[in-house]
C-alpha cells in the first residue's frame, strides 16, 4: 500500500473514532446545526491562518473555539433565536472566509480541498495533530462522561444534583470544535457534520445504552472511512464524499434490516 | 405525627420573583423542616413551580433571602422528564448518571419505590406511573435531607396517586427527610401532608391541612364543594369534627399568613 493511502486510512480511522462518541452527543442534544456552523467557520480559520502565517490546524481550532464562545454569549440574549443565530453565523463565517481567501493575493488556496476534504493529501504531520487532538478529546470524554450524560438527560436536574452544567456544556462545545478542526482534512468543511451524525444515527438502531451507541458509532465511522477510501481507490471517486456515501449506506442498511437491539448492557 | 425540630432545612424570607414587570411570586416566606411534608397548592399560574425553583437554587429571587442548611442535599423530582428517543437509556443507566452510582444504593432506591423489576428496561417504554417511581428513586439516590417533588403524581391514575402519596409518606418516615411538594389534587394530598401552603402569587393561607381547608381564602379559591370534600375527608380519617377549626390536633403548624 502506498504511504499516502496508509496515512489517509490511519488519519480517517482516528477521526472517525473520536467522531463516534462526540457525534452521539450531537445527535442526543440536537446540535447538528451547531456542528455545521462550527464547520463553516473553519474556513475563516483557514483564511486567518494564511493571513497571520500560523499553523492552519491551530488557526482552525482557534476560530472554532472562538465561535463556540461567541455563540454561548449570544445565546443569553432573547431577541434572536438560536437557530437563526446559527444560520447567520454559519453563512457569514463561510462567506467571510471565502472573501478573505480571495483577498489574499500572495497565496493560492485549493478551495475544493477545504470544502470537500483532501483525505489523500494527509501528511504525517496531520496524523500527529489528529492523534494528539484525538487523545486529548477521548481523555476528557472519559473523565467527564457521566456528567455529560447527566446534562444531556436534563440540565436542571443535573444542576440540582450538583453537576457543573455550564462548564460541561462549554467543554462539550469545545471538544466538538477540536474534532471539527481535525476532521476538516478528511471530509471537508461542508461534510464534517455528516461524519458526526450519520454513524451515530445508524448506531442508535442497535443500542440500548449511551455507551453502546458511542462505541458502535465509532466503529461504523471507521468502517465508513475504510469503505470510502476503498471506493476512492478502485473507482477514483472523491475520497471525502465517498466516506459520507458509505456512512449513508450503513445507515440505510441498518434501518432497513429487521435487527434487534443489543442485549442488556454489562458495562 | 413526627418530632418537630426548630432548625429548618431551608428558609425563604420575603421572596419576590419578577420576570420583567411581571410579579410571579410576591413576599413569600416559608420554612422547610426535617420530617415534615409541606405541600404547595394553588391555581395554575400561581407561581408554585417558580417557588420550588427558588428553593432549588435554579432561579435567584429578585428580592428577599434564601437560606439553606449548609451541606443540604436535595433530591429533586421534576414535573416531567422528557428523554429524547434518540438517547438510548435503560433505567439502570439512567440511575447510574445520578451522583451516587453505588450499585447497592441503586437497587435499594428502586426497591424503596417498588420498581425493582424495571432495572434493565428501556426508559422510553415506561408508563407514567413507572417513570414517576424511577424519578423518585433517582431523587432518593442523592441521599437527600430535602425531597422536592413537582407534581409527583402527574399522569398517574387515581389508585397510583394514592399509592405514590403513601410512598412519599413512608419515605419521609424512614429517612426523616423534609419534603416539599406541589400538588393540585386537593383531597388526596391533604391526608398525607403536615403543612399546606395555599398560594396565588402570594401566600393566601397556610397551616395544618384541616385549618387551611376552613380558611375563607381557601374556600374562595377552590369553592365550597372542594372545602367540604376536604372536611369530610379529614373527618373520615381522624374521627374528629373540625368544621370551624376549633379542634386542632397539631398546634405546631398554626401559622397563618394573609
Amino acid at each position: 500500500m502506498d504511504d499516502f493511502l496508509l496515512y489517509a486510512l490511519i488519519g480517517g480511522l482516528g477521526v472517525a473514532a473520536i467522531a463516534g462518541p462526540l457525534g452521539s452527543f450531537v445527535v442526543w442534544r440536537r446540535m447538528a446545526y451547531f456542528g455545521d456552523t462550527l464547520a463553516h467557520s473553519a474556513l475563516l480559520g483557514v483564511a486567518l491562518g494564511f493571513l497571520l502565517q500560523i499553523n492552519l490546524n491551530l488557526a482552525v481550532v482557534a476560530s472554532c473555539v472562538l465561535l463556540a464562545l461567541l455563540l454561548v454569549t449570544l445565546q443569553r440574549q432573547r431577541f434572536v433565536a438560536t437557530d437563526t443565530l446559527l444560520g447567520i453565523m454559519a453563512h457569514s463565517t463561510l462567506s467571510l472566509g471565502l472573501v478573505a481567501i480571495a483577498l489574499l493575493d500572495n497565496v493560492r488556496v485549493d478551495l475544493l480541498s477545504y470544502l470537500f476534504g483532501d483525505l489523500l493529501a494527509i501528511s504525517s504531520r496531520d496524523l500527529y495533530w489528529i492523534f494528539a487532538g484525538g487523545a486529548l478529546v477521548l481523555l476528557l470524554l472519559w473523565r467527564l462522561w457521566d456528567g455529560l450524560l447527566a446534562i444531556t438527560i436534563n440540565e436542571e436536574l443535573a444542576q440540582v444534583e450538583g453537576v457543573p452544567v455550564a462548564r460541561l456544556r462549554l467543554t462539550l462545545m469545545l471538544l466538538i470544535a477540536v474534532v471539527i478542526a481535525a476532521a476538516m482534512k478528511i471530509v471537508g468543511i461542508l461534510l464534517i457534520t455528516s461524519l458526526l451524525i450519520i454513524p451515530a444515527a445508524a448506531a442508535r438502531k442497535l443500542s440500548r445504552t449511551p455507551e453502546q451507541m458511542a462505541l458502535l458509532a465509532a466503529l461504523l465511522g471507521c468502517l465508513a472511512v475504510a469503505g470510502g477510501l476503498a471506493a476512492s481507490w478502485y473507482w477514483d471517486t472523491p475520497a471525502g464524499p465517498s466516506v459520507v456515501v458509505t456512512a449513508l449506506a450503513e445507515f440505510l442498511l441498518l434501518y432497513s434490516l429487521p435487527l434487534r437491539r443489543l442485549g442488556p448492557n454489562a458495562g | 405525627m413526627n418530632t418537630h425540630r426548630h432548625e429548618p432545612l431551608a428558609r425563604l424570607t420575603h421572596v419576590d420573583v419578577r420576570f420583567g414587570r411581571n410579579h410571579v411570586i410576591q413576599n413569600i416566606s416559608l420554612e422547610l423542616h426535617r420530617g415534615c411534608i409541606t405541600t404547595l397548592i394553588g391555581p395554575n399560574g400561581a407561581g408554585k413551580t417558580t417557588l420550588v425553583r427558588v428553593v432549588l437554587g435554579l432561579i435567584q429571587p429578585s428580592r428577599g433571602d434564601v437560606w439553606r442548611e449548609p451541606g443540604l442535599r436535595i433530591g429533586y423530582m421534576p414535573q416531567k422528564l422528557h428523554i429524547d428517543q434518540t438517547f438510548p437509556l435503560t433505567v439502570e443507566r439512567f440511575l447510574r448518571t445520578a451522583r451516587n452510582d453505588d450499585p447497592a444504593a441503586l437497587e435499594q432506591a428502586l426497591a424503596d419505590v417498588g420498581a425493582s423489576r424495571l432495572l434493565s428496561q428501556s426508559i422510553h417504554g415506561l408508563s407514567g406511573g413507572e417513570m414517576q417511581r424511577v424519578l423518585l428513586a433517582r431523587a432518593l439516590l442523592q441521599e437527600p435531607n430535602l425531597l422536592v417533588l413537582d407534581e409527583p403524581v402527574q399522569g398517574v391514575d387515581i389508585n397510583g396517586q394514592i399509592e405514590l402519596y403513601k410512598l412519599i409518606g413512608r419515605i419521609r418516615d424512614q429517612r426523616g427527610c423534609g419534603v416539599l411538594m406541589i400538588s393540585h389534587d386537593l383531597h388526596l394530598v391533604m391526608s398525607s401532608t403536615d403543612h399546606v401552603i395555599c398560594m396565588n402569587r402570594h401566600v393566601c393561607c397556610s397551616g395544618h391541612p384541616e385549618q387551611v381547608s376552613n380558611d375563607p381564602s381557601f374556600i374562595e379559591m377552590f369553592g365550597i364543594p372542594g372545602a367540604e370534600n376536604l372536611a369530610l375527608y379529614s373527618h373520615h380519617h381522624n374521627h374528629k369534627h373540625n368544621a370551624h377549626g376549633d379542634v386542632i390536633k397539631h398546634a405546631r403548624d398554626n401559622v397563618k399568613a394573609r
